[in-house]
């Protein structure tokens, strides 16, 4: 999609006027001033969390060695561990910083929508082979991804996982909130994570469940699994 | 946030260790017989440093492929790196490419890009012992059936 609206901006003077990317606004809950804007965590302490959508994850890849692991999070000596020691290879992604480098805090959603700049991301971030990774794990980090480019990402890394690979994903589930908490995700085990509260940032919108099928509706399942905190955990099968 | 506390940087005492200085830029290939630090530029080609360490200090910049038993990263690289014992990547570091080894220890605030392969050494298969001859216990004659 990005590819075709480049092509025609740059074939510009045909007669008819290059399309105008639509200029997205954002549905979380902004302020009339703007989106609100990001809070640090500062000394932020750690704390444990079960997760039935990891352990749902590493059931299926625990018997079979050699996988190929996508990480969607800043490399982290836990998660390289964990994944290795199960004799799989991991590739670190840092797809926030890749996101943050792209697109300026106040301009943030409203600039994903700019062809270019959105896949300069795809090519950074997933420039990958066809069917090239049996796991993904993507944590909080696609509710920081406005539609356009979210529809895009979640299609390329359909093409960049294998037949019935799985993708992990956390979204938000708290509905009015403007903020929510972007966490570092550390792997204790195949059912425990630590989770280190980073910075509040604003979602790209409110995702529920029947937004999140919408996304993933190229994929063959998807899976939500309940949670007491305001997490939605959900499993995704290509 | 990592409570671990991160290394600072200290520059090899040992005298065994050529050098290559922040003001020096290198193009081509690099063969060391002995430990290597790189505190300038390298690239263009690959360095290797087989059964020795190779250090990309803070100031270094390396564009090339690295091969050592031990490498230590502390500045930049693009490029892959193979160690048959162990990776180090600090901190400050910036390695983008793919990372074979038998050990990793990456730092928490390090920015690294690619896939991280773990090829353990294969170990020699322990050999069976043969269990030594042991002496059996001699059997002590049957009790004559005492008087009482």
């Amino acid at each position: 999609m990005f590819k075709e609206r480049f092509k025609a901006l740059i074939r510009g003077g045909s007669g008819n006027p290059p399309p105008v990317p639509a200029r997205r606004v954002s549905t979380a809950a902004s302020s009339p001033a703007g989106t609100p804007r990001r809070i640090a965590n500062r000394q932020a302490e750690s704390c444990p969390r079960t997760s039935r959508g990891l352990e749902q994850f590493f059931l299926v890849i625990r018997d079979t060695p050699g996988l190929s692991i996508l990480d969607f999070s800043a490399a982290s000596q836990a998660n390289i561990t964990f994944i290795t020691n199960l004799g799989h290879r991991i590739y670190a992604e840092d797809f926030l910083d890749c996101l943050d480098s792209t697109f300026p805090e106040d301009d943030f959603f409203e600039s994903q929508s700019h062809p270019v700049k959105a896949q300069q991301v795809l090519d950074q971030c997933l420039d990958f082979p066809p069917e090239h990774f049996d796991g993904a794990l993507v944590w909080d980090l696609l509710q920081y991804v406005a539609p356009p480019l979210l529809t895009e990402v979640a299609d390329r890394l359909y093409q960049v996982l294998r037949p019935n690979a799985y993708v992990l994903a956390y979204f938000s589930s708290e509905e009015r909130a403007p903020l929510v908490q972007n966490h570092v995700y550390r792997i204790a085990d195949a059912k425990t994570l630590l989770l280190t509260p980073r910075c509040q940032r604003p979602p790209s919108q409110r995702f529920t469940t029947r937004s999140l099928e919408k996304i993933f509706a190229r994929y063959q399942q998807v899976k939500f699994f309940l949670t007491r905190d305001n997490i939605r955990e959900v499993l995704v099968r290509r | 946030m990592s409570t671990t506390p991160t290394r600072a940087y200290e520059p090899e005492q040992n005298r065994g260790t050529a050098v290559i200085g922040k003001s020096v830029v290198v193009k081509g290939q690099i063969y060391a017989r002995e430990d290597l630090l790189i505190d300038g530029e390298v690239e263009g080609g690959s360095i290797e440093a087989q059964e020795h360490r190779l250090t990309v200090g803070p100031n270094g910049k390396v564009n090339g492929n690295m091969k050592a038993r031990e490498i230590v990263i502390i500045g930049t690289v693009h490029g892959n790196i193979e160690a048959s014992d162990k990776i180090d990547i600090r901190k400050d570091a910036r390695l983008m490419g793919d990372i074979k080894t038998a050990r990793i220890v990456i730092e928490d605030g390090a920015y690294f890009k690619g896939s991280i392969d773990i090829q353990k050494p294969e170990t020699k298969p322990a050999q069976a012992r043969v269990p030594a001859p042991t002496a059996e216990p001699a059997t002590p004659p049957a009790a004559a059936p005492g008087k009482l």
